[in-house]
């Protein structure tokens, strides 16, 4: 037995998209204790519903994280709609949820492209990325925005899909379908990729369970906390949602059920374009939430659920606005999925849990 | 034998048309409603400074005394809500991206001016 080291990793690391700091105790090349450190990008934005009013926060609360833009805003509206028990037109939940999975699908591929870079799968980053620009430029065309759409406000949506731009979004969407499978096919069944991720990291549903985990990171566990079960919006009205699962829990799994959730995702946009009702878009919402009036909401962002909790004081400012992340939850399993790992597969353990530190630390 | 897949692929993307433009040669057209940069047109303007109190960034500032209304480029994050309340409809979001700033000074016009 060798005496155990202490190796910094990160928060500045080729593998490490965000600032995340891990102390990992290391004995003979095996992780054993990893100590996460956060705080490098704290902004306090949490504290801004003290001096913006409830329209304006939304797009402060859009710019929490880059990649979970469009769940930010809309797990936002829809936790202050709640609150002053406004009712949105049916197309408007609609377009959201149309919105909101697209930004899924690009946040995975986002994801995808770091990960087969990670494991030195430098063309399956690129056509990863590619594919994702095509989601990007959607965004573009139907919102106005690449990143931060701004298109979501307190009572609906600003802008309309109208049924050209509602086609393109699925011809585009069956384009990548098309390649995206090979893509998948290809990572899914490389017996590269898979020395590199099965059996490594594994968590077990007990444990995954015990720690809270949320998201995809938790279905690879067999824990199935996906909460568009729950039906909120236009969620209710598909046919069929089954979450997708697995119950591996080791890198390999939670590769794969990300990998799917991504053809999930375009098959319930084009469930919904195909079933959307006509009408308006929004509703005007006056006065302000009520004093002491509180709500909480949650929302499946693409790395797990999302809660908020809103707490009004009669004004037009929120007394207190409260998001909790999917990755605040996700921490304490990814250092229980590094305990016992290879020095060299701290990368694989980490971005398969894909920690978001700016949505964290807000 | 997976990895040949890919490849196919890869090798495939040589013989069809290139997903990126060849910048700067080729430009990408802005969508029609890209949030590029907010412009305004103050002949309509009667400087109710609406658009100041509903700007989540604090970027724009109306002065009814002075005649002018002042926009900072570098606070405005384009979410195009002063286009949206402005009563009299006088600003616009241009699609394409504002100018290259040479200073960080607010772009400020005065009365008869439009940009
Ligand atoms: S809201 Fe419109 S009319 Fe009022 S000050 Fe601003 S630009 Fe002028
Ligand atoms: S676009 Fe938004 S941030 Fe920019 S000036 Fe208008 S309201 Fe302010």
């Amino acid at each position: 037995m060798g005496k155990a080291t202490v190796i910094p990793f990160g928060p500045q690391h080729p593998v490490l998209p965000e600032p995340l700091h891990l102390d990992l105790v290391v004995q003979d090349e095996k992780v054993i204790e990893a100590i996460p450190q956060i705080g490098f990008v704290h902004r306090g934005l949490e504290k801004l519903v003290e001096t913006r009013d409830y329209n304006q926060f939304l797009y402060v609360c859009e710019r929490i994280c880059g990649i979970c833009a469009a769940g930010h805003s809309i797990g936002y509206a829809e936790t202050v709609e709640r609150l002053m028990g406004v009712e949105i037109p049916k197309r408007a939940e609609y377009l959201r949820v149309i919105w909101h999975e697209l930004s899924r699908v690009h946040s995975h591929l986002l994801w995808l492209g770091l990960a087969a870079d990670a494991f030195g799968f430098e063309s399956m980053f690129m056509h990863a990325w590619r594919l994702r620009e095509r989601v990007l430029d959607l965004f573009e065309k139907t919102t106005g925005g690449r990143v931060i759409l701004s298109v979501v406000k307190v009572g609906g949506v600003h802008r309309d899909i109208d049924a050209n731009q509602m086609s393109e979004i699925i011809h585009v969407l069956d384009g990548i379908m098309a390649d995206y499978r090979k893509i998948v096919d290809t990572l899914l069944t490389d017996y590269s990729v898979k020395n590199r991720t099965v059996g490594v990291g594994t968590l077990s549903h007990e444990e995954a369970f015990a720690l809270s985990m949320v998201g995809p990171f938790a279905r690879a566990s067999n824990v199935n906390n996906d909460v568009r079960c729950l039906g909120n919006g236009a969620y209710g009205d598909l046919s069929d949602f089954q979450p997708i699962m697995d119950a591996q829990g080791d890198c390999y799994a939670r590769v794969k059920v990300r990998c799917l959730e991504v053809l999930q995702s375009i098959e319930i946009i084009k469930e919904l374009a195909a079933k959307i009702p006509a009408g308006e878009i929004s509703v005007n919402v006056k006065g302000a939430p009520a004093e002491g009036a509180e709500v909480c909401n949650v929302l499946e962002q693409p790395r797990g659920e999302c809660y908020y909790y809103a707490r009004g004081n009669g004004t037009k400012n929120l007394e207190r606005m409260r998001i909790r992340t999917p990755t605040s939850q996700n921490i304490a399993g990814m250092v229980a999925a590094l305990k016992g790992c290879d020095l060299a597969d701290v990368n694989m353990v980490v971005l398969t849990i894909d920690p978001c530190i700016s949505c964290t630390e807000r | 034998m997976s990895g040949f897949k890919l490849g196919g692929m890869t090798i495939g993307s040589v013989f069809k048309k290139p997903e990126t433009l060849l910048y700067p040669f080729e430009q990408k057209q802005a969508p029609a409603g890209l949030r590029g940069h907010v412009i305004v047109d103050l002949s309509m303007c009667v400087f109710c400074g609406i658009c100041q109190k509903r700007c989540p960034a604090d970027a724009i500032a109306v002065d009814k005394a002075a005649g002018t209304w002042a926009i900072d480029d570098f606070a405005c994050v384009q979410c195009a809500c002063c286009v949206k309340e402005c009563p009299k409809n006088c600003l616009l979001m241009e699609p394409s991206p504002s100018a290259v700033g040479t200073s960080k000074a607010p772009r400020v016009f005065v009365v008869g001016s439009m940009r």
